[in-house]
């Protein structure tokens, strides 16, 4: 048997970056949605304006950015109004949403899933239920195949 | 709504003759069944074996009555009648990948094969080697061709393909036709050119952000070729009108991804997909915006009888709801998820009977006006 045969080095590389017709993603858009205003955020929080708050966190959504901590921020922020708002409320809030505004919840929904902490994930599941009555099965497919994740 | 379950196995492709009486379909595997209709039933009469991998698309040319069928063994072969029995023809396609869809242009002078490999092999009969010779368009194709239409002038194609696009282009063989007249899609016409393409780079989409976001399945052109509509994977339907390309109308459904769609008015369309059921959309022209007409299925008949409270508590258990239908399967007609549509009758303008074919090996026809009266609110415009 040949020597090479018996190194597995060749397993470390990645055979698709030699490709020349590899699929690259066009993202030229510009780095302008930084995430909702944590301070605002929390000053309405503390008024108990949670609608508002709800509105503003759902707003400037970083979807084109490639930089983790920005997302990782407003992800943050944006799941500490979920997890304030009380069950009764939830399904005004998301009555009040557009198509895009249901899409966009559903996304943070679902990230807010990734990373359970103590009461989260029932709060999130009560959120998820009012969202796909309002959204359905489609916009669950478009958190699934979007490919600007936020 | 007549429901024919053909095979067990998915129906991967189907396509039917001039007067509707044969319909040819693959039953997943690497052959082509045509069968007869006699009455109410379908009788086998031909079996085309000659591909080596599974047939996945078939087109049957009304006029001039030729099948031409494509697999994933990177083939595509053209068969013809001789007495009662089919010869088939290869023809090279020069592809490296499967061949994934197939389509007659509307004069049946050439054909359009969609492929893994990143291009669209547009095929033409040379008359004097007496073969048929392929010619390729490459750019801007990024990722398999899904699928394939033509546009009634016999030169513009247009093809959903998996990197996200729908695009329109020209598909132009000077061989065999005369140089076409200026069309709402554009004017100069040269073999490849792209005339319109979807999508975040080329113009912003409608309602939503998620433009660009899903392979694109299905794709269509209207009756009068003016406009193009396409089914995506995250469940948006997008139409866009030649001349005014900048203005994109889509609508991002709640239902599951569709995967075919067809135009049934100019201003209708009947799509269906992963849910298992037709559904019509309806656009409006002069607002530009694409609105859910209905959902086209036999109503089911719930039977109305008490739940005694032990059922209640047994429904409570298995299913956690007490609610009294008991939804053992799926109340379409379709028991899986339909991948084809095809107009029967009336034409993309005025369309009286289509038909789907799906994964659970059925077909069947509906009929537009019983739907029309059986449905209520439902209109097509």
């Amino acid at each position: 048997m040949a020597k090479n045969t018996l190194s597995s080095r060749f397993r470390k590389l990645d055979i698709d970056e030699f490709d020349e017709n590899k699929f690259v993603d066009d993202h030229d858009e510009p780095v302008d949605n930084q995430g909702p205003d944590g301070a605002e955020i929390d000053n309405l929080i503390r008024q108990g304006d949670m609608m508002t708050a709800f509105h503003i966190a759902l707003r400037n959504p970083p979807v084109n950015t490639k930089n983790p901590a920005i997302k990782e921020r407003a992800l943050a922020i944006v799941l500490r109004v979920l997890t304030s708002f009380k069950s009764s409320d939830i399904e005004p809030a998301v009555k009040s949403l557009d198509r895009s505004g249901v899409d966009l919840l559903m996304k943070y929904i679902y990230r807010g899933f990734e990373k359970p902490s103590d009461n989260s994930s029932a709060i999130l599941l009560q959120w998820h239920e009012k969202a796909f009555a309002v959204g359905g099965l489609g916009s669950i497919v478009r958190v699934l195949t979007a490919r600007k994740t936020v | 709504m007549a429901y024919h379950s053909f095979l067990l196995e998915p129906i991967s492709c189907h396509s039917w003759n001039k007067d509707r009486t044969q319909i040819a379909l693959c039953p997943n595997n690497h052959d082509v069944h045509i069968y007869k209709k006699d009455g109410t039933k379908w009788t086998k009469i031909h079996e085309l074996k000659e591909h080596n991998g599974q047939v996945t698309g078939i087109d049957w040319a009304p006029e001039s009555n030729r099948i031409v069928t494509c697999g994933t063994d990177r083939n595509a072969y053209v068969w013809s009648l001789k007495g009662e029995v089919w010869k088939p023809t290869l023809v090279i396609l020069r592809i490296n990948r499967a061949a994934r869809c197939v389509s007659w242009s509307p004069k049946e002078n050439k054909f359009a094969v969609g492929s893994g490999s990143r291009l669209i092999s547009i095929c033409y009969f040379e008359q004097e080697n007496d073969w048929w010779v392929c010619k390729h368009i490459k750019k801007p194709i990024r990722s398999t061709v899904l699928s394939l239409d033509w546009h009634p002038n016999n030169v513009l194609l247009a093809a959903g393909s998996c990197d996200f696009k729908c695009r329109v282009f020209s598909a132009y063989i000077k061989e065999v036709e005369e140089k076409p007249g200026p069309t709402v899609w554009g004017s100069k016409m040269p073999f490849g050119e792209v005339l319109f393409e979807s999508g975040p780079s080329g113009v912003s989409g409608g309602a939503g952000e998620g433009a660009g976001g899903g392979w694109v399945h299905g794709v269509c052109f209207s009756h009068s070729g003016n406009r193009l509509a396409w089914t995506s994977h995250d469940s948006t339907v997008a139409i866009a009108e030649g001349g005014k390309t900048s203005t994109i109308s889509s609508l991002s459904s709640e239902t599951l991804p569709l995967l075919c769609v067809s135009f049934i008015t100019e201003n209708s369309l009947v799509a269906a997909g992963h849910d298992c059921y037709p559904v019509l959309f309806v656009y409006d022209g002069t607002k530009g915006s694409v609105t859910f007409g209905g959902k086209l299925d036999v109503p089911k008949q719930t039977s109305q009888r008490g739940i005694s409270a032990r059922e209640r508590f047994q429904n409570l258990d298995r299913r956690a709801t007490s609610s009294e239908t008991t939804e053992q399967g799926l109340e379409s007609l379709h028991k899986n998820s339909i991948s084809q549509i095809s107009v029967l009758e009336g034409g993309k303008s005025k369309c009286s009977t289509f038909c789907t074919t799906g994964m659970d090996g059925g077909m069947v026809t509906w009929d537009v006006k019983s739907l029309e009266s059986d449905l209520k609110d439902l209109k097509i415009v």
